[in-house]
């Protein structure tokens, strides 16, 4: 049904996450098998976990001519906008295609609400927000990509994509069907999410958090570790880019199960992946690497590790990454992109870090240490609440499937 | 700039003074339709999450059901893209609440409604849908942009979609700073190719930024109200034979609407 996708170019791409700023960083970090985690020192009152902080997000305010977006979340969006030329290639597209025919395709799952429970934090004596909190644009869920649209002076369609956990990984099919439509040249994507109390204590409250740094597909996990980052990506039409890593093809598909809890058959996690592989024009044994969404919750990785283990062969290698940089929730889709595109690029299948005692679910494509090896395709999945599944495929350049 | 071509065939519309878009008809025809019961029905729910989910989810099933039951369609097969400039208000107000005063009480079931795909999730429980689904918002562009992205992903995909654009009404000091008063909710269901069900052919073209299309009288004040209500003069347009609107698609990028009952 679905007809073969014409792959798109990566022109750019960087993340920023607790184990640093860039993609030189990340790389660092991974090969070293370091994690970012930290015992929590975020939250307003204390919480009793480990969580995945960016370093430096207080320190940099914004341009002056950005300042009514001031908040944390766009502190941090500025932040990642910074690393890896990615603003002067943005500024490049702008030059080449015109701003208005750039999209720009964010995901996020709470946007700056951090900012909003710091305005209920200290109300006016007449209870309202103080005044330097009256910016209606920062307490709305479209406060990120209204905010990069500014900073980036694109003014084409933008449009902020929340659906919790697999947000900044959809956006590549927002951005893949307005360019074949021909509504644009090029899409910046991506996403950003910030440590903030609703996420660290609502988790809480379903019990998902580790007292410890996660441990994606342990026999021992009990939870996740909570993490915050930035991460883009430039899309441009492959002629444009021939020597740049492309997007082979995505897959979305909801569970229609459970609002928290997965499909326990990991339905709509296969679907996506069904849908990825077809539009790609990919049979499995060409997978060379899958990034997991491997939360360390005790269901999801249950499913996905059954998932892996009928799909794939044991060529195909797989790992979480979420032990180096907590989950990052809304901005989960595109770090891992980020990672898998690395992995791509520098050959490195990152080991899956807190996973000491493998749960005999996961089979022999798991990597649980990095792995050096060549690798032409990486898949990414993306999970979220509401049962809300993506998956992405990604090539080195001149990979014909 | 390019245009996309798309068939309606359901429509769906929800507010404290409309049940549905035959209300919205019979008011832009002079007449004065009898509101609906003050909580949306919300008949798709089971009986079970209709009880307890919140009126963020039950205005957005409502309209949604309203407009899948019009077309004719199997919901199951629809793709859903489910835009809110605001998501759940209240919640967002009881959560902000409760983190300020007393955070380990937060309620789970509160926070697991609190993501901004709530809607859409229940409404692909309710309906066993398995089709790629989303939500999305673009501040008071939201209904706009998200008939872009329904839009695309019909042409695109070449498939049927439901678009639902629904927002409450605020609460709390976060509703000082919304300034949504009233909740409106409208559903569209779009499809690639003409067939029996269509009610309405719409040509979307992208343009520079302009302003909205003005309003009819009754239902001057809306917008400002609630910023789901800038779908209406698309909604009040298809309650005509043909015509052109325009919406906002992004704060610097308008939507021109040429529409024709076919």
């Amino acid at each position: 049904m679905l007809d073969l996708m014409t792959p798109l170019a990566i022109t750019a791409y960087t993340a920023t996450s607790a184990i640093g700023h860039g993609r030189t960083a990340h790389l660092d970090a991974l090969q070293a098998a370091r994690s970012g985690l930290r015992p929590n020192d975020f939250s307003s009152a204390p919480l009793a976990c480990w969580i995945g902080r960016v370093d430096g997000v207080e320190e940099g305010a914004l341009p002056a001519t950005l300042a009514t977006w001031e908040c944390r979340n766009n502190r941090l969006a500025w932040l990642g906008l910074n690393q890896d030329s990615f603003l002067d290639r943005v500024q490049a597209a702008r030059e080449r295609y015109g701003a208005g025919r750039i999209a720009l395709l964010l995901g996020t799952s709470t946007a700056s609400i951090g900012a909003t429970e710091e305005a209920y934090r200290r109300l006016d004596p007449d209870g309202g927000f103080a005044d330097d909190m009256l910016r209606p644009a920062i307490h709305a869920p479209h406060s990120l990509a209204a905010f990069v649209a500014a900073a980036l002076q694109l003014e084409g369609p933008c449009l902020t994509i929340s659906t919790a956990c697999s947000s900044s990984a959809k956006v590549f099919a927002n951005a893949e069907r307005m360019i074949r439509l021909g509504l644009i040249d090029a899409a910046v994507v991506g996403g950003v999410d910030t440590l903030c109390d609703s996420v660290l204590f609502g988790f809480n409250a379903l019990e998902l958090v580790s007292l410890a740094p996660c441990r994606p597909f342990d026999a021992a996990r009990d939870g996740i570790s909570i993490g915050e980052a930035a991460g883009f990506a430039l899309l441009e039409r492959i002629d444009s880019a021939p020597d740049a890593p492309q997007l082979l093809g995505y897959g979305e598909a909801s569970d229609a199960h459970h609002m928290s809890t997965p499909h326990p058959d990991g339905l709509g996690a296969e679907l996506a992946l069904r849908d990825a592989l077809t539009r790609a024009g990919l049979d499995v044994s060409q997978v060379d690497y899958i990034n997991l969404h491997g939360t360390a919750s005790q269901k999801n990785d249950e499913v996905e590790a059954a998932l892996v283990g009928r799909a794939f062969p044991a060529r195909t290698r797989a790992s979480s990454t979420k032990g180096f940089t907590g989950h990052t929730l809304g901005a989960a889709g595109i770090v891992e992109a980020t990672i898998a595109l690395l992995a791509i690029e520098h050959g490195l299948v990152p080991g899956n870090l807190g996973g000491e005692a493998p749960d005999p679910l996961c089979g022999a494509s798991f990597a649980w240490r990095n792995e050096q090896q060549r690798v032409d395709v990486a898949l990414s999945n993306s999970f979220g609440f509401g049962g809300n599944n993506a998956c992405l495929a990604f090539a080195r350049a001149g990979f014909a499937a | 700039m390019s245009a996309l071509r798309v068939y309606v065939e359901g429509v769906g519309l929800w507010s404290p003074q409309l049940a549905d878009f035959a209300a919205l008809k019979s008011l832009l025809g002079g007449a004065t339709p009898v509101p609906p019961p003050a909580r949306p029905a919300a008949a798709r729910l089971p009986p079970n999450e209709r009880r307890r989910a919140p009126e963020s989810v039950l205005l957005a099933v409502e309209v949604a059901g309203q407009a899948v039951a019009m077309s004719g369609r199997d919901a199951a097969t629809l793709a859903c893209v489910f835009a809110s400039s605001h998501g759940d208000q209240p919640i967002t107000d009881y959560m902000c609440a409760t983190l300020a005063q007393a955070p380990a009480e937060l309620s789970p079931i509160r926070f697991h409604n609190s993501v901004h795909n709530a809607a859409v999730g229940y409404w692909t429980i309710a309906t066993d849908c398995h089709t790629p689904s989303t939500a999305v918002a673009a501040q008071r562009a939201s209904f706009g942009a998200g008939l872009l992205e329904a839009a695309s992903q019909a042409v695109a995909e070449q498939r049927a979609v439901l678009l639902v654009c629904s927002d409450t009404a605020g609460s709390g000091p976060l509703g000082e700073v919304t300034h949504c008063r009233q909740p409106f909710g409208c559903a569209l269901v779009l499809a690639p190719e003409r067939s029996g069900a269509t009610l309405a052919r719409l040509d979307l073209e992208l343009t520079p930024a302009h302003p909205d299309s003005a309003l009819d009288e009754p239902l001057a004040g809306w917008r400002d109200d609630n910023p789901s209500a800038s779908g209406l003069p698309l909604l009040a347009l298809l309650t005509r034979t043909e015509g052109r609107c325009q919406l906002a698609a992004a704060a610097t990028l308008g939507l021109q609407i040429d529409m024709d009952h076919v």
